[in-house]
């Protein structure tokens, strides 16, 4: 089995897999990791969701061949200086989740959106998450929390 | 009574059951950080207020919940009575749930029954508790107690603030010895009181606050321990296989090949195929390389196009009249008008974030695990117990988070599965649906056709309503897993199927001089395995009934030339009815119209509508504001306001932001979902066939106003709001573009061949 060398929240990992392995099984089950979860795997839903050198990608449908050289970031590693992200911190100010399940998709893609666009307005964040999907319905508790987190 | 003797009695000599066993590399939930309590427990029995709570060396609360909270904050309305009632602080209480080991089964999650009936047993032992501990402060410091007052814990002496002593000194680490009357009832309805009456809503300070939720914390900086994430040592990742048509059985089974795959297994069991492997990547490749030769199964499905006409034409299996009063056929026949529409209601899918999960870990001499986020896990620990031809008192149900559930998902199969696969492989396996079956294969919220007349006399007064419904059973299979034959494993293996036929009629004070409200069920398409087979989702019926109901009564006020709201104003003989109508159209700033108005800039076609709904004593009316695209025929539902009325108010916070979800996911339903089959299966088989409401389509403001009742006990509230969701919006879209859309969803292509 071919080795692959994976660098997730700033550590470099080594891991044997299937060359054609979608990153999600390399994090949720070589690494440990839990955050990223399976949600389709076929790039619809976003619940595995992670930056890869600052972008947010479906790492259920992403090979583990082709992460070569490239930074990954998950939930657990956008957290700075021991506090949590902004992002996060007006998900929880907002009591945004219910189930909670999709949130990786959610605070991923609005931690990417703020960064290249740090005052969106309402019409330009609804843009970028469209596509992530929550099924208990809190898509107006989410659209307030990035409100209040692009205004931290 | 000899009160000495009774005292001494209030404590528990000895117990036998552990309360938590801890497993390797398994953390149960966030829940389980409360202070481990107590070591030796007496046996659960519903007549026994340590089934219920317990007071922690600490002085903290423990709670035994047997309702279960999902992410909308049910534990901490449930923390918020206990505490109320307790005299402690509401972050003093724990609330221990979906543990078989520590709570009774209270039915998990069901029926919007968390407060309404779980708060009402809690609240009542709550008060119980107040009660004896208050009596042995009195025996301990000798004081009378009507002498005696409680703050954060502490008893005591009224004017004499030195004499006091604490709940943790008085019972602290050991277990109530007190009865309780229980009503007899397990799950859902079961009922507790004590001696005790608990207080008056002049003296709360704890319940009506907008105290916030515990595990969102959690959740957003990625602690919160998943279903998903639950690895015993030695666990396998399972995979179901399942058919491509419905109905299919495998024939043969190639188990070469798999071969190639390290580790792969094979359990074949009756129709029961499944795959599992040490890694998870590789049971999903197992799961797409087996090869298997399956029946040629014919199942001849209708289609969900022609799924309407196949139920008029259905022989049905049952009628039940469910209301039938005044002298209804004499009305109709002295009619001077008759008003007459039919509606249709789709299949719709649960289709929860993550496809069903759980893991078993089969072990026949010792204690067998079901790890489960099923939102009955007493439930599944039973249906795991029967699968397995065990003692139920030999399985341990544990609920560990989901990807959220709206009732009867696809998660009670995943369990049954697991258990199967652990006890053919001997080690623990998880089993995780992928997202196919997910949606193809979960159980479905029932299709259904509906029929509404009304008689109108020579006035314009309505003199009679007729509501009829022909429809698939909501429960082709129980809303819980309990019984292999109410699982695709279990009928997969060959149990003995049981159906029940039932469906519901709409819920209103409409005060007509006759009424009759009747529903015909029809077989199910296909007996056995079917991936349209129907349970509970979020409020069984309830949509698409009053889809019907409240959509016909619009037709209603405009064929008697009324304005919607004052037609229900006119007609509704609830005062909490009328005043949730009058609410909910205030604040939406409703402007009185006798027909559509058709109000349009550009492409866009602007308007508004009403529907109301009851649901078992809480009553809600939405107004519903829409954007119409004549162009392309998209609907954006853009404002909704909310008015609901559940009696007392727990938490007004978290309450809102649950309707709030239901206003979403209603819209999505209305708006988007139907569950799309062929002649064969189920093709809605992801999200690009199952489109829901996206974040482009989110409401642009959602406005909820509670109206709270403190002297009436709290009814239901998880699910009466999504009832009225699909009526208004329709009601709506009527508004703005005349157009009567009498068939769900109301997609593009269909608002866009109405108004051609």
């Amino acid at each position: 089995m071919p080795k692959f060398e994976l660098n997730v929240d700033g550590k470099p990992h080594a891991i044997d897999a299937d060359a054609d392995m979608p990153l999600l099984y390399a994090l949720r089950d070589d690494l440990g990791l839990k955050n990223p979860r399976f949600g389709c795997g076929l790039a619809q839903c976003g619940a595995c969701t992670v930056l890869i050198d600052g972008e947010p990608q479906r790492s259920c449908s992403i090979p583990v061949e082709s992460l070569k050289g490239k930074k990954i970031v998950t939930l657990a590693g956008i957290e700075k200086d021991g506090k949590p992200h902004k992002v996060q911190a007006a998900f929880i100010e907002e009591q945004v989740p219910q189930c909670g399940y999709c949130l990786n998709g959610w605070v991923m893609t609005s931690v990417a959106l703020l960064e290249k666009n740090p005052r969106p307005n309402d019409a330009q964040i609804r843009d970028a998450l469209s596509g992530l999907k929550c099924r208990c319905g809190t898509h107006v508790a989410i659209l307030r929390a990035v409100k209040r987190a692009a205004m931290a | 009574m000899n009160i000495q003797t009774h005292r001494r009695g209030f404590i528990a000599a000895t117990g036998s059951l552990i309360v938590s066993v801890a497993l390797p590399g398994v953390v149960v939930s966030a829940q389980a950080r409360a202070p481990a309590a107590l070591d030796k427990r007496p046996a659960l029995d519903p007549s026994k207020l340590a089934s219920y709570l317990s007071v922690n060396a600490d002085g903290t609360i423990n709670v035994y919940l047997g309702k279960l909270d999902m992410g909308q904050g049910t534990d901490v309305g449930i923390a918020q009575m206990v505490a109320e009632e307790l005299d402690v602080a509401v972050d003093q209480v724990h609330i221990l749930q979906g543990d078989t080991n520590t709570s009774l089964n209270m039915g998990g999650a069901t029926g919007s029954s968390g407060i309404w009936k779980g708060g009402a047993a809690l609240r009542n032992a709550a008060a119980e508790a107040r009660r004896i501990l208050v009596e042995m402060a009195s025996d301990k410091l000798a004081v009378p107690a009507e002498k005696l007052a409680v703050e954060n814990g502490v008893v005591s002496v009224q004017g004499a603030a030195g004499t006091n002593v604490t709940y943790a000194q008085l019972i602290g680490g050991k277990w109530f010895d007190v009865p309780l009357e229980w009503n007899k009832q397990i799950g859902i309805m079961l009922g507790v009181k004590g001696e005790a009456k608990p207080k008056s809503p002049s003296q709360y300070k704890v319940v009506g606050k907008s105290i916030r939720r515990r595990d969102v914390a959690d959740k957003v900086l990625g602690n919160m321990e998943y279903a998903v994430d639950v690895k015993p040592a030695g666990m396998l990742h399972g995979r179901v296989v399942l058919p491509p048509v419905a109905g299919a059985t495998p024939v043969s089974v190639d188990d070469a090949s798999i071969q190639a795959i390290p580790g792969a297994r094979i359990v074949h069991q009756g129709d029961f195929l499944s795959v599992a492997a040490p890694r998870e990547w590789d049971a999903i490749k197992a799961r797409k390389a087996l090869k298997v030769t399956w029946s040629d199964a014919k199942p001849a499905l209708p289609g969900n196009a022609g799924v309407y006409d196949w139920i008029r034409k259905a022989t049905p299996n049952k009628r039940s009249v469910e209301v039938d009063t005044g002298e209804l056929d004499k009305a109709f026949a002295d009619a001077a008008k008759i008003v007459e529409a039919s509606y249709e209601w789709p299949f719709q899918s649960h289709a929860s974030m993550g496809p069903g999960v759980a893991v078993v870990d089969y072990r026949p001499e010792e204690i067998t695990t079901v790890w489960t986020p099923t939102q009955k896990p007493h439930f599944a620990r039973e249906g795991v117990a029967n699968i397995l031809g065990l003692p139920i008192d030999k399985v341990h149900g544990l609920y560990v988070m989901g990807a959220g559930s709206y009732g009867r998902n696809d998660s009670g199969d995943a369990a049954m599965a697991a258990a199967l696969m652990s006890k053919a492989l001997g080690k623990p396996v998880r089993v995780q649906h992928m997202r196919d079956e997910g949606h193809a294969w979960d159980p479905k919220n029932p299709a259904s056709v509906h029929v509404s007349r009304a008689a109108v006399d020579k006035d314009g007064n309505v003199t009679a309503w007729h509501f009829e419904t022909k429809a698939f059973s909501r429960l082709d299979v129980d809303s819980n897993e309990s019984q292999p034959a109410h699982t695709l494993p279990g009928q997969m293996t060959g149990a003995a199927l049981k159906y029940t036929a039932a469906f519901g009629v709409p819920e209103e004070s409409y005060g007509f001089a006759a009424k009759r409200k009747a529903w015909e069920t029809v077989p199910p398409i296909l007996e056995r395995s079917s991936p349209l087979r129907s349970s509970h989702m979020r409020d069984p019926t309830g949509p698409q009934v009053h889809f019907a109901s409240e959509s016909f009564m619009d037709e209603l006020a405009y064929a008697t030339n009324t304005d919607p709201v004052a037609f229900r104003l006119k007609y509704l003989k609830d005062p909490r009815d009328h005043a949730v109508v009058k609410a909910a159209s205030e604040k939406a700033g409703w402007t009185p119209r006798t027909g559509a108005r058709k109000q349009k800039q550009g492409d866009i076609a602007v308007g508004q509508g009403i529907a109301f709904s009851q649901r078992a004593g809480t009553r809600v009316a939405v107004v519903s504001e829409v954007e119409v695209n004549t162009k392309t025929g998209k609907v954006w539902c853009k404002r909704f306001v909310c008015a609901h009325d559940c009696g007392q108010i727990i938490n007004p916070g978290l309450l809102t932001m649950g309707i709030e979800g239901n206003m979403v996911q209603g819209a999505s339903r209305a708006v988007w979902e139907e569950t799309k089959f062929d002649d064969k299966m189920v093709t809605s088989v992801d999200w690009v066939t199952y489109p829901i409401l996206d974040m482009k389509e989110a409401p642009a403001s959602i406005e909820v106003v509670l109206i709270d009742h403190p002297e009436i006990e709290p009814t239901g509230a998880g699910e009466p709001s999504m009832r009225p969701v699909a009526a208004a919006v329709a009601n709506a879209i009527f508004d703005a573009t005349g157009v009567r859309l009498r068939q769900a969803p109301f997609t593009p292509e269909r608002v866009k061949a109405g108004m051609a």
